[in-house]
């Protein structure tokens, strides 16, 4: 039975739906433990970090569990709605809580450089490469929205799953390589990850205007114009908040120094 | 006014030496402020500008979407760049405004020029004599150029007197 009331009965399933609720509270309490344990030996971590980690986890929650995301099954506005926050929002206010960083911590030494060396293969620097993280986040969204998987994805569950799975991974991969807070990757220069933000911008600019007029299939038109504009302001105002961190970093970064510095600074 | 002759003496020099990040800095601010404003005041309060308009052409759309991003990051970056050369007293207030007119008229004068009439993104308002608002449009984008050209030009010229001074 692949219908599509097949997808929306299992996420509605109390069992799901419960597990849905937990994983995030979870992981915030994991978070609030790792916090704790680093303020008794280590400078105090910082309040606004915790915060970020507690609404991170609340968007993520909103968008795939109540009422938000029920709706998000039969209306596309609902849907961009929970798209915005999973995909864009939530991954922004995880990066923001600096994770990486608390559990290495917080991890004893020799588990702390298990993780490290992790982190340092060749897979994980592909990427956490700017133009790669993007290229599987706006590229995914055209996918999504330009093929046969928006109407997929209500039908076959796997692909709800995977899709939403990506789609929050993808944000979180492109979020964390423009902004590069947590140590992983090497971090990119300023102009090019300008660069590759300004492109993935452009990119979603482009597809919510191409889904104005071509809206996915089974989507009225109404809905595809609402739901574009949504995603268009709505791509705006996250990466409004991307942009000014960017520039505040390289404000910080190239402060003047107290020697005499040569006047052309890198830009 | 004392104080700014003092003042003046001290960053004359500094500001001679990041005079393009002044010019810079201006340009991209005055690109993403007119962008800005088109989206505030003819999209979202007059609503002339359309969201869509179906005759656009894809090189219509991908350029938009470009120019939309690029004037978001610039107008943020731009700012940034003012703070940096404030903090360092290399501000050149003329000559950033040189730059604010340059990146405001350029941009406006593609927009109105290639964006709306060759790829046809929107028109400034639907109504019949759209040449008009064209016109304005246009003419206020080239005396903008102009006027940045003239300042940049004059502020050059400053530059190169103090250094053979």
């Amino acid at each position: 039975m692949h219908d599509h009331h097949l997808v929306t009965d299992v996420m509605n399933s109390e069992s799901v739906r419960a597990g849905l609720i937990l994983f995030p509270i979870i992981i915030f309490m994991l978070y609030v433990g790792a916090v704790m344990r680093s303020n008794i030996h280590r400078k105090k971590w910082p309040m606004y970090r915790t915060l970020c980690m507690a609404l991170g986890m609340i968007c993520i929650a909103v968008s795939v569990v109540g009422p938000l995301a029920e709706e998000a099954h039969v209306s596309f506005i609902a849907h961009m709605l929970s798209h915005l926050l999973l995909g864009m929002i939530a991954p922004l206010l995880i990066v923001m809580a600096h994770p990486l960083t608390l559990l290495l911590r917080t991890l004893s030494v020799s588990k702390a450089r298990m993780l490290t060396s992790l982190l340092k293969m060749k897979f994980i620097h592909v990427l956490m490469n700017p133009f790669i993280a993007a290229t599987l986040n706006i590229g995914g969204l055209w996918l999504l929205y330009t093929t046969d998987l928006y109407m997929l994805m209500h039908q076959y569950l796997w692909v709800f799953v995977f899709i939403h799975l990506h789609l929050f991974i993808a944000g979180y991969l492109f979020t964390a390589s423009i902004l590069s807070i947590d140590p992983t990757a090497p971090k990119h220069s300023y102009g090019y990850r300008s660069f590759i933000l300004v492109i993935a911008l452009a990119g979603h600019g482009m597809l919510s205007k191409f889904i104005y007029v071509n809206p996915p299939a089974g989507v009225p038109l109404k809905q595809a114009e609402d739901g574009s504009m949504l995603m268009y302001y709505g791509g705006d105002l996250v990466d409004l908040v991307l942009i000014f961190i960017l520039c505040l970093q390289w404000y910080k970064a190239a402060r003047p120094r107290p020697l005499p510095v040569p006047h052309k600074m890198n830009l | 006014m004392e104080t700014n002759i003092t003042k003046r003496s001290v960053t004359s020099e500094t500001r001679y030496h990041f005079k393009m990040r002044n010019t810079i800095s201006g340009y991209l601010f005055g690109l993403g402020f007119v962008a800005f404003f088109d989206e505030v005041v003819f999209h979202q309060l007059l609503h002339w500008h359309h969201f869509y308009d179906k005759s656009t052409t894809s090189i219509g759309l991908v350029s938009d979407g470009l120019f939309h991003a690029f004037s978001w990051f610039a107008t943020i970056g731009g700012l940034f760049l003012f703070a940096d050369l404030r903090r360092r007293s290399a501000l050149w207030l003329t000559r950033w405004w040189g730059g604010v007119l340059l990146g405001a008229g350029i941009f406006q004068f593609f927009d109105g020029t290639i964006q709306h009439k060759v790829w046809r993104i929107h028109q400034i308002r639907y109504v019949d004599n759209v040449y008009i608002y064209d016109w304005i449009w246009n003419i206020t984008a080239v005396i903008m150029i102009i006027a940045g050209l003239m300042i940049t030009l004059r502020t050059n010229r400053r530059t190169k007197d103090a250094k053979h001074a």
